[in-house]
């Protein structure tokens, strides 16, 4: 599965894009988000962590299975 | 052509009048934003903003096509530049036109106001001796 980064998301994985292996494999989004707080718990300590699916702002029940454009989002602060 | 979306390297302001303006409209309101060089009593050096554009163009879209939906318009205007950006220089330009004052005033708090709560653009502050995300943190 292949999760993009962005913000502060980038500096804390040190990368914008990562392909996890196989065993990488949420069901959906909140799980995704559970997943990488695991790997990352500096993500809990951000104000908010939205995650976007083809390019759009995903509830957490949404299901995944893999083929999706993932990117997380953090705090946006356009403007 | 009555919507312009862009995420661009260099805001133009000059370029907005003409893009607003038309025989329609008896009112043009735009809001430009730009680096303010200090930040709590601390000097900015520069503002540093990157994007997902995909999603920011999508986004950018639903906002202006709200504010069409919510107010009479004749154009919007939506643009937002992303690299580093110095002390005065311009970040982001929104604006409406319509055929009286109202909507066009109304429709560009929303337009700004509404960018900046859901458009997936992020900010870094550089100071002197440090970076910072901003809003990242509580």
């Amino acid at each position: 599965m292949n999760v993009l980064f962005f913000g502060i998301t980038k500096d804390i994985v040190g990368s914008s894009e990562i392909n996890f292996s196989d065993e990488f494999k949420p069901v959906n989004v909140a799980e995704l988000k559970k997943q990488l707080i695991k790997s990352y718990p500096e993500f809990l300590k951000l104000n908010s962590l939205a995650v976007a699916v083809n390019s759009e702002y995903a509830n957490d029940d949404l299901p995944l299975n893999g083929n999706e454009e993932i990117a997380i989002i953090p705090p946006v602060s356009g403007g | 052509m009555k919507k312009v979306i862009e995420i661009v390297d260099e805001i133009d302001t000059a370029k907005v009048y003409a893009e607003l303006s038309d025989a329609n409209s008896g009112g043009i309101c735009v809001f430009v934003g730009a680096v303010r060089e200090f930040t709590n009593n601390e000097e900015v050096v520069a503002l540093e903003f990157e994007t997902y554009k995909a999603m920011a163009l999508k986004e950018m879209e639903k906002i202006a096509d709200a504010a069409m939906q919510k107010w009479s318009l004749n154009k919007v205007v939506m643009r937002h530049a992303v690299g580093e950006k110095g002390v005065e220089e311009p970040v982001v330009i929104v604006g409406a036109s319509s055929a009286h004052r109202d909507d066009c005033f109304e429709a560009c708090r929303f337009l700004i106001d509404t960018l900046k709560e859901t458009v997936p653009i992020w900010k870094k502050e550089k100071f002197k001796n440090k970076t910072i995300w901003v809003s990242a943190h509580p």
